[in-house]
């Protein structure tokens, strides 16, 4: 008990949280934006990958590391405008579509990676992003150390979250997004474009998907490889339904997520006995766990995955 | 005098070789409100649909307030001042009622949506009309009669001064339509102009001004509310139709499907309450009523499709507790279902498999978990030939055939083994006059061979032309039953508005 | 612009259909092979060189396939009855985990006889159960299965991780985790001697039959179709819904536990973590390619197992990276989508 007690007054758990949780408010702001428009997003894990894959790239060559994150974001969403042509002009699938982009878009960032830089013995690295001090603030007791060590990329999330729940819900742009996901021919009858809401939302949600990914090689970590999304893609399309698709509570979400992460991984050094893995699967359950408790009373966009065709009801 | 805010002008439409709208005028007054009467097919939503800008017509011209309306643009029609209220609202459920209003009425690229402003001219529309809603209330959570007042007030928001209804008391309770009717008459005391759209005699009367009858795409007639009748508008309405066969003089047999107080409740709502009747071998039984008022309910109920909730249901004489789809199929139940490409077929599968699939159980089709194609595909062709369906065979994939053909083959697919009993929802709608002679004639071969067919329908005409006896349905409580041979266009056009409830009462 | 459906869809529209979308997709695949500085014809020309220019790569072509038949297999049956399993990943380790399992422990001393079919039993049950799980959450609690499936991907891969690692752990590998062996007598016979290629392939391709004749020629198979064209039709004509679609699962699910256990008995006789080169997402690919038919998933299997065989060799000349063989089958998959709705729809206007 006390193991536990030591884990969670330590302010490094708290630092990871954040840490942790970056990827995922990216990645689940995504996702939340596509499908308030009506579009599920699965090519979220190859986007996040890419992103991750390009963004290191052009830091490599030589980009600035906010540069580095704006090349990712403009790739997700060339994917997204891909997605979108698939799955809003045509109106196929969005189940199997975005399967197609997640496995189109990862294996290219193989390729291109592999590519360009040639294995090696050890990966090359980037100088990725430090944490920044807050004057004053930083320095305070256990709050300092704990929150506010970030590095920018996460003080961004933090600061997304915040707006798009204010888009969402205060503009006017946020209310013809939701008016699309809910009943687009309504959207359509009162003026508003629902094949142009949803292209936008998907691609710029496919863009936050990949500045999530390239969070990972630009602050997380600073070299590529293959893999390195390990479902947070997956994981942040279970949170969207456990937010109810909305932007605050996938914050939160994102959140709590990460604390259990960054909490199992300090339980499984405190803990023997217990093989590593079972601490590794709590994510994924945990998922599963939030989408079952969470689906029926969720209010899902009533019109997510549906095609729009002017003028069929 | 006063101004005319609407005049079409010899409006016309066609949909291949169906002519929608004929040459159709009419005008509309500042602060009157005007009835489109019209039985099913009779050209109404066409014409209300070219006005609004969802179809451009093949000739005529429409003026709003003097100016020429270009055809087919939505938003021209709304600029214009034109506001629609659909049958099936374009609401969304999971937003507020404020919401729903707001949608589209600011530009896009604004930061901050005016929720203040719009909320305090929601309010005083509300106000005005007489129209109360909460704003902020989450749409799915309100009434329909509620969501109709907001679909309304999205109209008023934007400023319409010509609203079109479409069958506006078509989901609503009488006590809802009554509320309808003080607040219509309220809008055009206060200078709005008013169209609404309707097969139901009573709320024509009760709330319109002047009554435009429409058959078979032209206008027949016209009227103001005050020099006519009830009657004369259903003669009006009905009119006379090409020769549909004729019911022959037949003896009926024994009782073979009996409902005895029967009620179905679905979340909390009647759809049926204490419905009786008793069908015998050999009969017609028409089950007439608006739509949605519990048809649907009734015939998935006997359908084996939906469960009941108390009474009995005794089928040869014998209380069987609930049918399900099995056991109406093995009691030798035929059934027609009112949403054929919904439920009646599936359209990728072809027209073979759609034949027997509910039977595939059965040895004749298939033996130990396999198919017998040879042996489907010949009962396929037997019924392809027997109920004359053309346009394809049985490889062919069943959407591709006409509507007609498909209600062909799905009653031949039900009428093949001789059923005991048939259930027919709406077996005619959405055909063409030679399918629905065809149906018709099915229909009343299957009687005259011994079955109970029960006929559920909205088609006057229909259920005069093939029913032995009637019993009218509305909101979920089913009629006594009238001999048809006793009553006339216009007894039944009472019946259908619940007279009788209140004679019970 | 409108698209309609098309009335009828010639034969020839229909085979060509994917022919035109995998000369699609390696067109922009040849568009990356061009950057990267090779030529394009050579890089083709070698990869059908580096998979079937010599008995021995041929062979190895026919191996790799054999797991990806089955794979797609699954993905297709479950597709048609629109039960998105994409838990095939999972499922193949499972498979192959129970395999391992059970062969090195209850069943290392059996004839090969009894050892062979219980352990195919084995794997298959292994996969069905991964893949009741999204299922019957979907039925009880309208939880979408695709998220579901692809989550238990990692959990089934973690549960793999966890047993060699532990309990299964093969105790002469090193300290590399590795599972324990099947038994030899277990292993699948080779069908060409020298080779890597076993009567995996024939299990694969017979099974690729059985399930064109279920599906074509059964009750089961016309009521599973009905049940994913038409919830509404189906139920209307009595077809129990959740029983079908509890049925596909347990069949979808179940090959793709055997590929795992195929896999295993055919090639490898062990486990590792890095057992399946992503055999379930291609299944995936290879479903969509063949039309989700069942004996187009055998020749859609083949042009992928060309595609990752050959690219080896070719990497190898050319230096290009073997990803190229990911990133061409993932377009085709793209390029298919969009053939078939081209094959379907015209555009009007």
């Amino acid at each position: 008990m006390s193991t536990v007690l030591d884990i969670v007054a330590s302010a490094g758990l708290w630092a990871a949280v954040l840490r942790i949780a970056t990827p995922l408010i990216f990645g689940t702001l995504g996702a939340l934006l596509c499908e308030r428009a009506g579009v599920l997003n699965l090519g979220i894990e190859g986007i996040m990958t890419f992103g991750a894959m390009i963004g290191w790239l052009a830091v490599y060559h030589g980009a600035d590391l906010w540069t580095g994150l704006l090349v990712a974001a403009l790739a997700g969403a060339v994917f997204g405008l891909l997605h979108a042509a698939l799955t809003v002009t045509l109106g196929l699938s969005q189940h199997v579509s975005g399967l197609g982009v997640t496995l189109f878009a990862s294996s290219l960032s193989y390729y291109l990676f592999r590519l360009i830089v040639p294995l090696a013995g050890s990966p090359p690295t980037i100088v990725p992003f430090q944490p920044i001090a807050i004057p004053g603030l930083t320095d305070l007791a256990f709050v300092g150390p704990a929150l506010l060590t970030q590095t920018p990329p996460t003080y961004l999330a933090l600061l997304l979250a915040l707006v798009l729940g204010y888009v969402v819900f205060r503009t006017p742009l946020g209310l013809a997004i939701r008016m699309t996901g809910e009943n687009p021919h309504a959207a359509e009858a009162q003026g508003v474009n629902p094949m142009a809401v949803r292209y936008g939302a998907v691609m710029v949600g496919s863009a936050l998907m990949a500045v999530g990914g390239a969070f990972l090689t630009l602050s997380a970590f600073n070299s590529f490889f293959p893999t390195m999304v390990q479902g947070r893609g997956w994981i942040s399309i279970a949170l969207v339904v456990f937010a109810s698709w909305r932007p605050g509570r996938a914050l939160f979400g994102a959140l709590l997520f990460a604390f259990f992460d960054a909490f199992q991984l300090r339980l499984q050094t405190a803990i023997d006995g217990v093989p590593y893995q079972v601490f590794l699967m709590t994510p994924y359950i945990l998922s599963i766990v939030a989408l079952c408790v969470m689906a029926r009373r969720a209010r899902v966009p009533q019109a997510l995955m549906q095609p729009y065709r002017r003028g069929e009801r | 005098m006063t101004e005319t805010v609407l005049e079409i002008d010899r409006v016309s439409k066609s949909f291949g070789d169906n002519k929608a709208n004929d040459a159709i005028s009419m005008t509309l007054a500042r602060g009157e409100i005007v009835a489109l009467l019209g039985e099913n097919g009779a050209g109404k939503t066409t014409l209300m649909s070219i006005l609004f800008g969802h179809y451009v017509p093949d000739e005529g011209h429409i003026h709003v307030f003097g100016a020429e309306l270009p055809p087919g643009r939505p938003r021209a029609a709304i600029h214009a001042g034109i506001g629609m209220v659909h049958q099936h609202f374009s609401l969304a459920s999971n937003l507020t009622v404020l919401e729903n209003v707001m949608t589209g009425t600011e530009t896009l690229w604004s930061w901050r949506s005016e929720t203040g402003r719009a909320r305090a001219k929601l309010t005083s529309l509300a106000e005005r009309f007489g129209l109360a809603v909460d704003p902020d209330a989450r749409l799915g959570d309100l009434s329909v009669g509620e969501q109709q007042r907001v679909e309304i007030l999205k109209a008023l928001y934007n400023d319409a001064r010509i609203l079109i209804l479409d069958e506006p008391t078509a989901v609503l309770t009488n006590l809802e339509a009554e509320t309808l009717f003080v607040t219509l008459k309220e809008m055009a005391r206060q200078g709005l102009s008013l169209i609404f759209i309707s097969h139901k005699l009573d709320e024509v009367m009760a709330a319109a001004d002047r009554v435009v009858v429409l058959r078979g795409g032209k206008v027949v007639a016209e009227r103001r509310a005050a020099d006519t009748s009830k009657a004369e508008l259903a003669e009006l309405m009905v009119g006379h139709r090409v020769a549909r066969p004729v019911r022959e003089a037949h003896e009926r047999g024994a009782s073979v499907l009996e409902a005895a107080a029967v009620s179905v409740r679905i979340d909390g709502v009647d759809r049926l309450k204490d419905v009786s009747f008793r069908l015998h071998a050999g009969e017609v039984l028409g089950i007439i009523g608006v739509s949605g008022n519990g048809q649907a309910a009734l015939a998935r109920m006997v359908s084996g499709t939906l469960a009941r909730s108390s009474g009995d249901i005794l089928l040869y004489g014998e209380a069987i507790g609930d049918l399900s789809v099995a056991g109406a199929i093995a009691a030798g139940i035929g059934r027609v279902p009112e949403d054929r490409t919904r439920d009646g077929a599936i359209g990728e599968m072809a027209v073979w498999e759609n034949v027997v699939l509910e039977r595939i159980d059965e040895p004749r089709f298939s033996r130990r978990g396999f198919v017998d194609r040879k042996a489907s595909i010949a009962f396929t062709e037997a019924i392809i030939s027997g109920f004359d369906v053309r346009g394809g065979g049985p490889l062919t994939r069943t959407r591709l055939l006409s509507g007609g053909n498909m209600q062909k083959l799905i009653l031949g697919r039900n009428l093949a083994d001789r059923p005991r009993i048939l259930i027919a929802a709406q077996p005619a709608r959405g055909l063409d006059e030679g399918a629905v002679a065809a149906v018709h004639a099915r229909i009343l071969d299957a009687r005259k061979a011994g079955t109970a067919v029960l006929l559920i329908s909205e088609d006057l005409d229909e259920v005069i032309g093939l029913a032995d006896r009637i019993q009218a349905i509305v909101g979920g409580r089913l009629s006594a039953p009238v001999s048809t041979d006793e009553v006339d266009a216009r007894a039944l056009g009472l019946m259908m508005a619940g007279a009788w409830k209140k004679e019970a009462a | 612009m409108r698209f309609e459906r098309r009335e009828h869809r010639p034969l020839a529209l229909v085979i060509l259909t994917p022919l035109l979308a995998v000369a699609a997709a390696m067109a922009l695949s040849g568009l990356l092979i061009a950057a990267a500085g090779a030529p394009v014809l050579e890089a083709y020309w070698r990869i059908l060189v580096g998979a079937f220019g010599s008995r021995l790569s041929a062979t190895e072509t026919l191996t790799r396939a054999t797991p990806l038949m089955l794979t797609g297999l699954a993905a297709a049956v479950a597709f048609r009855a629109r039960v998105w399993n994409i838990g095939g990943e999972g499922q193949f380790y499972l498979g192959a985990i129970a395999v391992a399992a059970v062969g090195s422990r209850l069943l290392a001393d059996a004839p090969g006889f009894l050892s062979i079919p219980l352990l195919l039993v084995t794997g298959a049950v292994a996969g069905m159960i991964l893949l009741i799980v999204p299922l019957w959450l979907r039925l009880k609690f309208s939880v979408d299965e695709v998220v579901t499936s692809l989550l238990l991907n990692f959990v089934a891969v973690l549960v793999v991780s966890m047993l060699i690692d532990g309990p299964l752990k093969d105790p002469l590998a090193f300290g590399w985790p590795q599972s324990q062996a099947v038994p030899d007598a277990a292993m699948l016979p080779k069908l060409v001697a020298r080779s890597r290629l076993h009567w995996g392939v024939g299990i694969a391709l017979g099974l690729a039959f059985v399930v064109h004749f279920v599906q074509s020629r059964t009750v089961f198979g016309l009521k599973s179709r009905a049940a994913g064209l038409s919830p509404e039709g189906a139920i209307f004509a009595g077809v129990p819904l959740a029983r079908t679609l509890l049925l596909v699962a347990c069949l979808s699910g179940g090959l793709a536990g055997l590929a795992g256990a195929v896999e295993v008995m055919g090639v490898k006789g062990y486990v590792t973590t890095d057992l399946s080169p992503g055999f379930g997402y291609s299944g995936i690919v290879v479903a969509m390619l063949a039309g989700l038919h069942p004996l187009g998933v055998v020749l859609a299997a083949l042009f992928t197992a060309t595609m990752f065989v050959g690219a080896d060799g070719m990497s190898r000349a050319l230096k290009i990276p073997t990803y190229i063989a990911d990133v061409t089958v993932a377009l085709s998959l793209i390029t298919m989508l969009v053939a078939v709705f081209f094959a379907q729809y015209r555009i009007r206007r």
